[in-house]
């Protein structure tokens, strides 16, 4: 039982960390990180503008 | 105990996909259950990924997981980033999945379920899969590199530029049909396009709400989306009955040809954060969720079959697209199969998060297995609805006539009955005023998948809103590459004409902005009116010269792989092991040039672009002749170049090939120097 949950938490854990991945929230935080600050209008700005140039350029297949 | 137990399970697992295949393949006569292709599908993946992706990693391959991986030696924070594996997959997936190996698999049912089902299984298993993998781990050893990079680097400069055109003409054939897809979906249908209309404004309130309100958290703003686009599909059916706001959302195909290209047009040259980059996240959101309830049904319906294995179309006369099984099954069905368009993701952003070299193997050939396992999806959706409605729904007015009685005396008398009752009783079913005609795959996969769901959940009073949720998604995630595609392109377009005049490259100066998203737009603008204008509905010449593009792009990556394998003089046997990328190359290539030399010069002027030409020229003259002589003319061009150009890189490799295996010429690979890892040392 032990060992079921214990999977069910790693499952949950690296699905949501996959969501966050995948929808860029944890490139974000990774931003918040380096800059050393918090969430803000302005600092979501600041990260829209670094990341975006490269955010676009990604195909996305057909 | 544990070799014999391996030997047992793996035994098991093989007579079982055996048996399955077996069953999927000599089944004649009966409606066979989708149940028999799940497992068939599973135990192929099951096999192909345990044994074959195996050995390939060891002999050929040899994944080393004490060398420093680009995200590691190059760490950012940014573009290059360890990442967990499974992050990594699931990246790779929601990059990777799109609605080509939804559409593609639905047009090719017209052969039968069996055709689709064999090249899904084989060509992803031994090429699309084999492709995915090799290209990603190149590029992992190249610093990241991108496929345009690597073929000029491994190949020659030819290498590099018919990579860069090929990637630039699949981007305009592809957002040009893509486009049509949506159209044909939503002609005619107050409904449907009230939904999709109504995600424009969603969008952008998700965009301001990240913006202004919650910055940053885009999970919650993405459910929140979710939740309205649901609102405005539950809200369409009253639009659709309401004669004034029916009439205000009812649009012809021109109109809304001419309506998507300005929503092209916009969502390239405004900011990213207003109104591509919220779509994208609500697409993305719809897209995993909906794949994973469409497995799940699915498998809890196991619903039966109606399609044929075999239809008589393999002959070349099929309604939906004109040509025989082979090549033109093969070229109908790219993504769920082999992609060259995955290449461009494997040389993407996946080899910048990597983490260590042996995670290319499940990142690479398992996220290929799941895009493969969406098209058996789709295969099933489109076969268990009855054939006649299928063709009814796929057939264009011009073969089958434009009256309901006559379309379903024409179907009917193919050996597959359907009646104008049934029909109208369908669309009825779904809140559409009708289902003639409706071409392109989308809107007979809406109707096979809210078959699937309405019979899974909420019964057949649900079936209307689960048939405007398959076209919502559908047209959703069709429009978020049509406004991300048209993006991209614009910048590879930047980048090109930077050389010519330096101001032209720079992405934020907005004379270049409008100048280059206009020239992009009316290119793939170009071939959207082309097929709404096309009599024959379009989708008969422009999915082929969709398919034939990306065939031709996978051509290409191969012919990077092999010639990297090669050059590669660890490899033991090289020269026997660059079979398993040489052998999948000699296919596509049979598979591509047939049927751009169909597509070109057959005779029949269903299949050949200047046999249409000239039967035009014959035939009485009206308004468009003149146009749609011209439109063939263009096609049968335009695929005349992509196909002299990967004769070019051919011929490049096998020099190369030729020279390296005798001996005449150096092999030198461009591998980033070998550099051992710290991240072993740091978790052991």
């Amino acid at each position: 039982m032990k060992r079921v949950r214990e999977g069910t938490r790693v499952f949950a854990a690296t699905l949501f960390a996959t969501l966050r991945e995948i929808f860029d929230e944890a490139a974000y935080a990774r931003f918040l990180s380096r800059a050393g600050t918090v969430s803000s209008r302005a600092e979501y700005a600041a990260f829209r503008r670094e990341f975006e140039d490269a955010k676009v350029r990604r195909p996305k297949c057909c | 105990m544990n070799k014999t137990l391996a030997i047992l399970g793996w035994g098991t697992v093989a007579v079982l996909g055996a048996v399955a295949v077996g069953a999927v393949a000599v089944r004649r006569g009966e409606p066979i259950n989708a149940l028999w292709l799940v497992v068939a599908a599973t135990c192929c993946y099951a096999l192909g990924y345990r044994f074959y992706s195996k050995f390939i990693a060891t002999r050929i391959l040899a994944l080393d997981g004490l060398r420093a991986t680009p995200a590691e030696r190059l760490e950012n924070g940014r573009d290059f980033l360890v990442t967990n594996k499974w992050v990594v997959f699931g990246h790779h997936f929601a990059a990777i999945a799109g609605p080509g190996p939804l559409v593609g698999p639905v047009l090719a049912a017209q052969f039968g379920y069996l055709p689709g089902t064999m090249w899904v299984l084989a060509g992803a298993v031994f090429a699309g899969c084999v492709q995915d993998f090799v290209i990603l781990l190149f590029s992992v050893r190249r610093d990241g590199k991108s496929l345009t990079e690597m073929a000029k680097d491994e190949i020659g400069r030819v290498g590099g530029f018919v990579a860069y055109v090929a990637v630039i003409a699949i981007l305009i054939i592809l957002l040009g049909v893509a486009a049509l897809i949506v159209v044909n979906a939503l002609k005619a249908s107050p409904w449907g396009t009230f939904t999709i209309a109504m995600t424009m404004p969603i969008a952008l309130l998700m965009g301001v709400y990240l913006r202004r309100i919650r910055p940053g958290k885009v999970l919650e703003v993405s459910a929140l989306g979710f939740v309205l686009v649901l609102a405005a599909i539950w809200g369409g059916q009253y639009v659709s009955q309401n004669a004034a706001l029916a009439r205000m959302f009812t649009f012809s195909a021109p109109t809304l040809a001419i309506l998507i290209m300005i929503y092209g047009f916009a969502a390239s040259a405004l900011p990213v954060w207003l109104l591509l980059a919220p779509r994208d996240y609500l697409s993305t959101f719809v897209k995993l969720g909906t794949i994973a309830l469409l497995g799940v049904g699915i498998v809890a319906l196991h619903p039966t079959l109606h399609m044929p294995a075999l239809t008589r179309f393999v002959d070349g006369t099929g309604p939906v697209f004109a040509g025989k099984i082979f090549p033109f099954a093969f070229i109908t069905i790219a993504c769920g199969a082999i992609s060259g368009f995955h290449a461009l993701i494997s040389s993407g952003t996946t080899p910048k998060l990597i983490a260590r070299e042996t995670e290319t193997r499940m990142v690479g050939y398992g996220a290929m297995m799941c895009e493969s396992a969406v098209a058996v999806m789709a295969i099933i959706a489109a076969c268990v609805m009855q054939p006649g409605i299928y063709f009814a729904i796929n057939s264009p007015a011009a073969i089958v006539g434009q009256a309901p009685a006559t379309a379903a005396a024409t179907i009917s008398s193919w050996g597959f009955p359907v009646t104008a009752a049934d029909m109208q009783a369908l669309a009825h079913a779904v809140g559409e005023q009708t289902l003639y005609n409706r071409t392109g795959g989308a809107p007979a996969f809406a109707v096979g998948m809210a078959h699937i769901f309405s019979h899974s959940l909420g019964g057949e009073t649900l079936m209307a809103l689960w048939y405007h949720f398959a076209i919502m998604f559908e047209a959703l995630f069709i429009l978020t590459i049509l406004d991300a595609g048209t993006r991209v392109a614009r910048f590879m377009v930047q980048d090109a004409l930077g050389h010519v005049y330096e101001p032209l490259g720079r992405t934020s100066w907005y004379p270049s902005i409008l100048a280059t998203s206009g020239l992009i737009v009316a290119a793939w603008g170009y071939f959207l009116w082309q097929g709404v204008k096309d009599p024959l509905g379009g989708i008969n010449s422009l999915w082929p010269l969709f398919g034939i593009a990306n065939q031709l792009l996978a051509t290409v990556a191969l012919c990077v792989a092999t010639t990297i394998i090669i050059k590669t003089d660890r490899i033991k046997h090289r020269a026997k092991y660059a079979a398993v990328t040489l052998v999948p190359l000699a296919w596509l290539v049979a598979v591509t040039f047939t049927a751009s030399w169909h597509k070109m010069f057959d005779p029949n002027p269903r299949v050949g672009f200047l046999a249409q030409a000239r039967a035009l020229s014959a035939g009485p003259a009206t308004g468009v002749t003149g146009r749609l002589i011209f439109n063939n003319r263009l096609d049968a061009a335009v695929t005349g170049i992509l196909v002299v150009m990967v004769t070019l890189v051919l011929v490049e490799s096998l020099r190369q090939w030729w020279g390296i295996l005798s001996g005449a010429r150096e092999a030198r690979v461009k591998e980033s120097p070998f550099v051992r890892t710290r991240l072993v040392e740091e978790q052991g």
